[in-house]
């Protein structure tokens, strides 16, 4: 298959190395991945703080990259929540634009767009990806994936067959960590409180890492575990994926 | 007193009550399972979710009709329709039925619509004591509170709480235990007589069904019963979005609402009733059907779906925000992520205007509601609605929604007249930023430029944590619990095209 | 303008974007796209089943369920050990009820003349039958039809008996709805009651027994 790669704004600025894996993972399973440079940010930011124009113009620009998806057989991205704002929410803002062009190439290009371990799990049918990490990994289900793109159990499918690996459970794992983007920030107190809640159920389920479909959630769990010196790294689903000789 | 800054405020000063945070832990955790319990029993239940939407929806969409509808059915049946534009309206068509009716004192079922309104202040006012009959609502009227949850109003105080207030105000209750049966057993002992006595009760309104006329009420104590068959006058005030077109209806509406609200297959009592009947119950019946901002919230295609909530409440039960900061923070009559889109739609974007932001779209909501309610979806269009308005008319701006605003004294407690200079600053300060990061976005070489900026700011903020934790805005708060991210040594992009280039 | 005319005129301007003609009313049998919101309108259930559901599922709700044949000594029978168990001796029952169910021994007061509330409030106990029983969420449903009298009746007195048939029992609660439909457009008025009084109001734990009956004893004569 021929995979474009939409490695998203903070994946591609901060969070490398989950977009190196998943190139990895993707082309260990003999597929060809492409890179479109003019890609930038989906706009789920100003989408989510009411910022409706601003994240149309990010919309043209994702189409600009992308183009109506003919080129590629699927695009995949490492994280839930940018998956779900093209999916879920392209549609309405190019409605809302009154552009017939972009709605086109919208409602084209955004049924292409998976998240990397639906596209693996669902798609491509595979959930052993010939990883070893021989660590405890504790599973945050990030709410995008969970309750708008709706992976199911293709994280923990792929998680199980991973050897060496040792899954615990994580208490209460469906509640949200508390990100929600400009929430961390806009409602600082109520996301800290959240964010305590969860790092308390991880450090609970005794994990050495922590991991999740989202560069974002793990960056404000990460960020928490980091604070209080817990010693819990959070490593992203693709890293552990792409992982295949001793530690990364 | 409502909280200059909104939710964020309100919800700070919720969350230093650590007492309130366990009880809302038990409280909410103890209903999750046991809702999904009683959901998953029913093997149509997602189906009757959809045809609970359905009926909703299309009610709403001809809103008109059904309510002209369900007046000629109410009065066919004896029943007397007054129509309020307000609170203030529908305030004063209560009292003046109550003194016309001879009577000082009313008996009262838990009606959120009534809570809204401020009628019992109201009637006050006019010398008229209106008696809460609901426990919560009882134990809320006993210490002074307002609701704090849509089905459990007093589920911000735990039994040794209620007992404390028993104790001091119930006649006769200075040796209580905290055990629930105890409390219960005082509250009925107190209640009983004005049961058997008083003439005229007040009530909301679950549903009320257009072709018939039949109104509803779905309750648990036998106080709805006792109200709505004893007192020789019922007056029951409904919001127009109650009504629904036909009895089968009734059929999708009493299988959700249980289950959802309370995670009961059914719930103890069901009351329905048509006009007046001989012999049995109430000689007068007078149903108030209320506007006050519902018609505002129906002018929105998208918001519109606010008004097929059933008020069952498992959105709060499941929010993680609510569940840590409780329902005085959303400074509502209609708390958790419901209240976060009808209060903005029935009180006016500006008064509600830090609700939209009280949620991280997580959709444990959307997952929850009965009638599949997208509060996601509309927590996000009322974000832009409030973003658009503000950009017209520089921050402040909410003039179209108060124009229209037929809510009046909607007694919602946050409610705020204007943004602070702070605000309107901060406001702006957003504005910029997204623009900006938006214009930075819109080109690969511009991105490029501002991702390598980026990653040295953020080493520079990495090397003076103290710094970064003393500054205002967002690097302060997000510092102040949560270590920054390590700035990476090359971008993904930098090395893909490392990597390119050694491969040619 | 009326507020009548106001709040209608209201809503119409606040609809402009609904097309004319559309139906107002969703009828699961004329939707285009009827499989996602098809629920079951009717659920058929063999004799015996429905019975053992309804009587497990109204005794989860606290009330205390009997079974017994359907003849009139069986009910009598079933009811006087129903007054025993809650040592009910003077009990109301509404004028129409079937005097068959009576049993000796035991004090009736007919509801003809209507009784007092305070009248109520003393007696023992009220005996009813029903219009129709819920298997699947275990509850009664009063219409004030026959031996079922006025809705004070089965509210004011601390205990409630109700004798249930086996034809009155349906599985579901539309099942309900399509045998009530009569009762409801003649206006009269319904009471669903699911056990005995209960709330959920202090840390949403269920406590049964409030304000209406606080004991439901339910004889399934079937």
């Amino acid at each position: 298959m021929r995979i474009g790669l939409f490695v998203t704004c903070l994946g591609d600025t901060l969070f490398p190395e989950a977009g190196r894996a998943t190139v990895e993972v993707l082309e260990r399973l003999g597929h060809t991945v492409d890179f479109p440079a003019a890609q930038t940010c989906c706009g789920q930011m100003h989408l989510n703080s009411g910022y409706a124009d601003d994240a149309l113009r990010l919309v043209r620009g994702f189409v600009r990259a992308f183009g109506d998806g003919e080129g590629f057989d699927a695009i995949v991205a490492p994280s839930g929540s940018c998956v779900a704002t093209v999916r879920h929410h392209y549609g309405v803002l190019a409605s809302d634009s009154g552009d017939a062009g972009l709605q086109r190439a919208v409602s084209r290009l955004a049924p292409r767009v998976f998240e990397l371990s639906e596209f693996l799990v669902g798609r491509l049918g595979v959930e052993d990806v010939g990883a070893y990490f021989p660590h405890r990994v504790v599973y945050h289900p990030s709410c995008h994936g969970l309750r708008v793109l709706r992976v199911g159990d293709a994280p923990l499918r792929l998680l199980r067959a991973v050897r060496g690996i040792e899954l615990v459970e994580l208490p209460e794992a469906d509640s949200c960590c508390g990100f929600g983007g400009t929430f961390a920030v806009k409602n600082a107190d109520v996301s800290a409180a959240m964010l305590a809640d969860k790092v308390a159920r991880v450090l609970e389920s005794g994990a050495e890492v922590c991991t999740a479909l989202d560069c974002s959630c793990l960056m404000h769990i990460g960020g928490g575990l980091a604070r209080q010196r817990t010693g819990v790294r959070t490593v992203h689903l693709a890293e552990i994926l792409a992982s295949a000789t001793g530690d990364r | 007193m409502a909280a200059a800054g909104g939710f964020p405020e309100a919800a700070r000063a919720a969350l230093a009550d650590a007492q309130l945070r366990r009880n809302l832990h038990v409280a909410t955790h103890t209903i999750r399972e046991k809702r999904l319990r009683a959901t998953s029993e029913l093997d149509d239940w997602e189906q009757l979710r959809e045809a609970g939407r359905r009926i909703k929806e299309r009610t709403m969409r001809h809103l008109d009709r059904h309510l002209e509808t369900l007046e000629r059915s109410v009065l066919a049946a004896g029943g007397v329709v007054h129509w309020a534009a307000d609170a203030a309206a529908a305030n004063r068509i209560v009292a003046e039925l109550v003194r016309a009716a001879g009577a000082r004192e009313v008996i009262k079922v838990k009606s959120i619509a009534t809570d809204e309104i401020g009628l019992n202040a109201a009637l006050a006012e006019q010398g008229i004591r209106a008696v809460e009959t609901d426990l919560a609502e009882l134990i809320n009227q006993l210490a002074g509170d307002t609701s704090s949850h849509i089905l459990v109003p007093a589920i911000h105080r735990n039994r040794a709480e209620i007992r404390d207030l028993f104790r001091a105000h119930l006649p006769g209750g200075a040796g209580l235990s905290d055990d629930p049966a105890a409390l219960v057993e005082a509250a009925r002992a107190y209640l009983r007589s004005l049961f058997l006595s008083t003439p005229v009760a007040v009530s909301g309104a679950n549903f009320a069904v257009a072709e018939t006329g039949t109104v509803c009420v779905v309750e648990s104590e036998g106080n709805g019963r006792m109200c709505t068959t004893l007192p020789d006058t019922l007056i029951t005030v409904m919001g127009i979005e109650k009504v629904v077109p036909r009895l089968a209806d009734l059929g999708v509406m009493l299988q959700l609402l249980p289950r959802s609200a309370t995670a009961e297959r059914m719930n103890p009592y069901t009351s329905l009733w048509t006009g007046v009947t001989p012999a049995d119950g109430p000689r007068s019946f007078h149903l108030v059907l209320l506007d006050a901002g519902r018609t505002n919230a129906l002018a929105d295609p998208v918001g519109r779906q606010a008004l097929h909530c059933i008020r069952c409440s498992a959105c709060l039960n499941v929010c993680p925000v609510y569940e840590r900061t409780g329902g005085h923070a959303y400074e509502s009559v209609y708390p958790g992520p419901i209240g976060a889109i009808l209060t903005p739609q029935l009180a006016g974007l500006e008064r509600g205007r830090t609700l939209p932001w009280a949620s991280t779209l997580c959709g444990a909501c959307y997952d929850a509601c009965p009638v599949k309610i997208d509060i996601p979806s509309v927590l996000l269009h009322l974000r832009a609605e409030i973003v658009r308005r503000g950009r017209a008319g520089g921050g402040s701006g909410d003039a179209g929604a108060a124009g229209r605003d037929a809510g009046g004294a909607v007694a919602v407690a946050g409610a705020r007249g204007h943004e602070g200079g702070r605000n309107r600053r901060e406001a702006a300060a957003e504005r910029a930023t997204m623009r900006l990061a938006a214009v930075v976005m819109g080109g690969p070489l511009r991105y490029r430029l501002a991702q390598r900026a980026g990653r040295v700011t953020l080493g520079w903020l990495r090397r003076h944590p103290r710094l970064t934790r003393a500054l205002p805005g967002p690097l302060g708060a997000w510092t102040s619990v949560r270590e920054l991210p390590e700035a990476p040594e090359q971008s993904f992009r930098a090395w893909w095209h490392e990597r390119q280039r050694r491969s040619r | 303008m009326s507020d009548r005319e106001l709040i209608l005129s209201r809503v119409r301007a606040a609809l402009a974007d609904v097309p004319a003609g559309e139906p107002d009313t969703w009828l699961l049998e004329a939707d285009p796209d009827p499989v996602p919101a098809s629920y079951v309108r009717r659920r058929v259930m063999e004799a015996e089943q429905l019975v053992e559901l309804f009587a497990s599922r109204c005794a989860d709700y606290r009330a205390n369920v009997t079974r017994c044949a359907d003849d009139p000594e069986a009910i009598r029978s079933a009811v006087a050990a129903a007054c025993s168990r809650h040592g009910a001796w003077a009990l109301v029952a509404p004028a129409t009820l079937d005097s068959a169910w009576k049993p000796d021994g035991l004090l009736f007061e007919s509801d003809d003349p209507p009784l007092a509330v305070e009248q109520l409030d003393r007696c023992d106990g009220i005996l009813t039958g029903c219009a129709v029983a819920i298997a699947l969420t275990g509850t009664i449903v009063l219409d004030g039809g026959a031996g079922q009298g006025r809705r004070a009746l089965t509210l004011v007195p601390d205990l409630h008996i109700c004798v249930v048939r086996g034809d009155q029992l349906v599985a579901g609660v539309p099942d309900a709805f399509a045998l009530l439909d009569g009762a409801l457009r003649a206006g009269r008025p319904l009471t669903f009651i699911s056990g005995p009084s209960a709330t959920s109001d202090i840390e949403l734990r269920r406590v049964e027994g409030v304000h209406g009956p606080r004991r439901l004893e339910v004889i399934v004569a079937a």
